[in-house]
Order: C-alpha cells, then structure tokens, then sequence
C-alpha cells in the first residue's frame, strides 16, 4: 500500500537491490496484514466480551444495523436523522463510539463545555465500559464542545455576575 | 504624557510627533465621516490644529463620579452605578448622560431665547431668558428623571441600543418656569394636544439642518405643576450636557421627554411628529407579544408615565459582613405618575418579605427614600432584592417584564449579592 513512499525514500543505486527489498517488504507487510485479519476474526469468534458493549443486545445489534443501513448519513435541516444530532466534523465518530450504547438523547438534552464532557467520558470509562477512544477522543470531544456547548444564560433573570466583594466597614 | 516625553529625548518627540500627525488623521478621518465629506486641504491643515467644529474643548465626564459607566462616547451616554444613586436630590456628579446626538458647544446664553410656535398658538411668541426669568413666577422641583431604555441589558432576545443597567435614572431639583403659565401668556387654541420641543444639539451626521430628536408630551402633561422651563440643575445653571442654558422638565415620564438646549416649542394639533417620536422609537406594542417576536410599527404606542421602580443605593453589591451585623439597607423608589405606596425586600429570593419604612416624595414626581435594617439568619450567599408596589396596588416584577423590541421600561426587581460570615 505504501510501496511507492518506501521506493522514493529508499532510493538504492542498483535496480536488482530495489527489486530484491520491495519483495522482502512486499511479502512481510502481506504476512503482517493476514495474522492481524486471522486474529480479529478468531478473536470475535471466540471471545465475544471483547465486543460486550456493542453485542449487549446481541439479538437486536444485528437488525440496527441493517436497519441503519438505509438511512446512514441521511441529513435533513443539518441534522442527522437517525439521531438527531448535528451534523458536522466528528458525527460518525460521535454516533459510532456513543449512540452505540444509549440514545443521542443523552447528547441532545445536555450543554456543556469541552471539559465537560470530558468529565462524562472519564465517568463512562470509570463506571460503564467505555472503552479507551485513543486518537477519537479529542476528534469527538470538538464535536460535542462545538455543536453542544452552553448557551448563554438567557432566563428570566440571569445570575449576578462581575460581584465586586468588600470588606463593609460602617 | 507627550509633555515629558518631549522634554526627554529625541527619539521619544519623533514618537510623539508620529502619534500627533495619526491622531490628527484619525480626527480628521473621522470629521470626514461625520460630515459626510472629505475634508479639503486636510493635509496642509497645521499640525495640531483641530477644526472647530469638533468638541474639543468640553469634556461631559469633568466633575462626574469616578464609578460612571460609558456606554458610549458619540453619542455621549453614561450612567452611574446604583451605589452612586444614594442621596434623595442626586448630585451633578451622578447624573447619568444620555445623548442623541452632540452636545452643542456655541451656546450663547446672552442671544438664547425661546419661541413658541405651531398649528395651535394663537400667534407665535419669543422669549429671551431674562424675560422668562422676570415674567413668570419660578419653582423648583425635585423631579425624577429615568431613561425609557434603562435596564435595556437585562432582555433577552437582547435589544439594540445603549445596554443600560440599572443607573439611568436620578432625581435633582430643577428651578424654572411653569410652562402653563408661558403657554397662557402665548395664547394656545382649544384644538391643542400635544407639545413639542427642538434643541440645539448636532446630528451626529453633521448635517446642521437635520434634528436630532424632537419629542414632547401631550397637552395635559404640559399643563401640570410640575411641568417646567428650567434653567438651574440643584440650585446651579444647567451644566451644559443636562441642557444649559434651559430645559423643558416633564418628570416621571421617558427622560427623553425632557428637551435639553431648548430653543423652541411647538403646540400641536396633532400627536407631535418630530423625530424620536415615530416609528418604534420610545415605543411599546400595544398588546402583549413573545421575546422576539415582530411588531408592526401601527401596533407600537407612545411611552407615557414610567413604571413603578425602586433602587437599593446602600450598601452597594458585594458586602462582606459579620453575622452579629445588623444590615441597614436603603434606596429609592419611583413610579412615574404614581406615588410609591409600600416598600419590601427579600432575602430569600421571594419567599417571604419585609417591608422597609418609606418616606413620601418631596413633592409629586420626586422619587421616596426607604430603609430596613436586616439580620441574616445564618452565614452565607444572599441576594436582597427590592420591590416597590405603587397606589395602584401595581408592583415590580421580580422577573423581567414583557418583552419589547426596542428594550424599554425594565422594572424587574433590583437586587445585590451580599456575603455574611
């Protein structure tokens, strides 16, 4: 797959040395690639806890996600209908690591800052299961800071705010 | 600055000078922009000359409280914090600011003179001040005045203009003429209803031809006591951004009602057409309408009498005090035509109330001095909230009122924040 970056930056002098490390490389990256597909496939077949969090409802994974197939990445007024949750940077990732356990309801009913819902993936991973996001979790964490952040206070009567305290001395 | 820095090194006057000659740009870019033109010969113009019709010289903010707000420098608006409101004749010095357009600066007291004019005059009459002075019999009233906009900041969908907060409002005694007594000697027809004032104030175009706002009241208003032709401000003359060298006075009504640099009135026979008077200008709709929502400009009425309102002035927010403290709290209390009937506050947020001792307004429409003494039951974050109730029986909302487009008459509760430990 990446045949044509390595010959450019292995760059050898005799046609026959390139021939002969293309090969090598060619066939250990083809080995790599079959033990890992090997591994995943017996890994899913005989360990299904690995997948515990997905296959939860073993019996009803299976027809949300053929079910999903039709409407996947249907937008209507920017939001995804599936969801209901904004469209935008990071919404597969969002629906795949998040809506793969509960409801978008728990996104859609929710405003908080970036660091925020930080704090309610920590708590997942703490107490329900979720498992390490790796690279997704910064990806995932500007889409819900950026679409789901909180609005300005705009009740009735708004806190007080800028209090200048003092000491009151009569 | 540049004084010194001129004094001390060469390097430093270049500076200067640079800063001098981009000022002088940047004043006479902006001259530009107000005169809707470029100015000629700008560039062979002496350095450090600055055209006359710029308000070089007068400062608004010399002598104001150090705690003024400015929420805007052109025009000039500016308000005090509430805490500056504390004395029952407010002082020059906290009086907020509220301008249209520029504060004229080629007053001429000795050539003022007032004409009085319109459809329902019987003839059209001129006064200079001396003659007003030694005609009529002068009165003084202590007479609140209150922005129609204050308290714009606390709408939501926010509404454009000023942000003013809570210190747009004050009340100082005004000496004048009776402008019943001036309208009697004029002569008006029985068709009169309405007045109208014009000012001597600058658009902030620059068009010397273009008024900047005229507004004015119906007859009735203008025939009440209290309805003057001012000319001192606390015993002094007007200083020059409440209106020097005279001012019509209609208190408890939008403070725009109150024409500053007066130099003409109009008796209407008709609803008074100048600007600031149409459209949705100093108006509210009719009927009750949703945050937000559009109002057809027919369905907008003219702001009469302000609402019921009052004011905590002492202590300012964030006190910290000791529990064994027992909190004297005061302010003021107005409503517009009406007299302040009763007075409380809370401490918890509404849940039960305490009515403060209320002094009745040194005259009609001056506002009323309250106070309470309070204990705190035990340490903590409190907020005190006021709440005035008129002889009406109508009392201020402690949330805020309708919404309107333009972001008037916000009489919710005032409230602090104070701490007890």
């Amino acid at each position: 797959m990446n045949n044509s970056a390595k010959n450019k930056s292995t760059r050898p002098k005799k046609e026959t040395l390139q021939l002969f490390n293309v090969l090598i490389k060619s066939t250990i990256g083809i080995l790599v690639l079959v033990v890992l597909l090997v591994g995943l496939v017996l890994a899913i077949v005989f360990q299904p806890e690995i997948s515990a969090l997905q296959s939860a409802d073993a019996t009803e994974a299976g027809e949300s996600v053929a079910s999903q197939e039709e409407p996947l990445d249907q937008l209507v007024d920017g939001k995804d209908v599936a969801t209901g949750l904004i469209a935008g940077e990071g919404l597969e990732l969002v629906k795949a690591s998040c809506t793969a356990c509960h409801s978008s309801a728990l996104i859609l009913q929710n405003r908080f800052t970036r660091e925020g819902w930080h704090s309610k993936i920590v708590w997942m991973q703490e107490t329900q299961g979720l498992w390490d996001l790796g690279d997704n979790e910064s990806k995932i964490l500007d889409y819900l800071a950026e679409h789901y952040a909180p609005e300005e206070a705009h009740g009735r009567r708004a806190p007080l705010s800028n209090i200048d305290w003092y000491e009151l001395k009569d | 600055m540049s004084k010194t820095d001129l004094n001390h090194s060469n390097k430093k006057t270049i500076n200067t000078q640079d800063r001098r000659k981009f000022l002088q740009k940047s004043v006479l870019a902006a001259m530009a922009t107000v005169l809707g033109a470029d100015i000629v010969h700008a560039s062979s113009m002496p350095e450090g000359y600055i055209p006359l019709a710029l308000p070089a010289d007068f400062d608004p903010m010399k002598g104001k409280s150090k705690g003024m707000i400015v929420r805007n420098e052109k025009p000039w608006n500016v308000e005090p914090t509430p805490d500056l409101l504390n004395d029952a004749v407010t002082p020059f010095a906290s009086i907020f600011i509220r301008n249209n357009g520029l504060i004229p600066e080629d007053v001429d007291v000795n050539d003022w003179t007032l004409t009085i004019g319109g459809e329902s005059v019987t003839q059209e009459k001129t006064y200079t001040l001396e003659e007003l002075k030694k005609k009529f019999k002068s009165y003084s009233y202590q007479l609140t005045l209150e922005c129609g906009g204050n308290g714009r900041a606390g709408f939501y969908p926010p509404a454009s203009g000023n942000q003013w907060e809570e210190g747009a409002v004050y009340c100082s005694e005004w000496t004048g003429v009776r402008l019943k007594d001036v309208l009697a000697d004029v002569g008006i027809k029985s068709d009169a209803v309405y007045i109208g004032y014009y000012g001597k104030d600058k658009h902030l175009n620059g068009d010397p031809t273009k008024v900047v706002i005229s507004r004015g009241a119906p007859i009735a208003k203008a025939m009440q006591d209290e309805t003057l032709l001012a000319w001192k401000l606390n015993g002094e003359d007007i200083p020059l951004q409440h209106g020097y060298p005279l001012r019509m006075v209609c208190g408890g009504w939008p403070a725009s009602v109150s024409g500053k640099w007066l130099h003409k009135l109009v008796v209407r026979n008709q609803v008074h057409d100048g600007p600031k008077m149409m459209g949705d200008a100093y108006r509210v709709p009719k009927y009750p309408v949703a945050p937000g929502q559009e109002v057809p400009e027919e369905d907008m009425k003219i702001i009469e009498s302000m609402p019921v309102k009052s004011l905590i002035t002492y202590p300012k927010s964030g006190a910290m005090f000791d529990k064994s403290k027992t909190l004297h709290v005061q302010g003021q209390a107005w409503a517009g035509e009406q007299e302040v009937r009763e007075m409380q506050v809370t401490i918890d947020f509404g849940a039960t109330w305490q009515k403060c001792s209320l002094k009745k307004p040194a005259n009609r429409l001056a506002w009323q001095q309250w106070s309470i003494d309070l204990n705190f039951p035990q340490a903590g974050y409190y907020e005190i909230w006021a709440k005035a109730t008129d002889d009406q029986g109508i009392s201020q909302p402690m949330v805020m009122p309708g919404w309107n487009p333009k972001g008037y008459l916000n009489n919710a509760c005032h409230r602090i924040a104070v701490k007890v430990s």
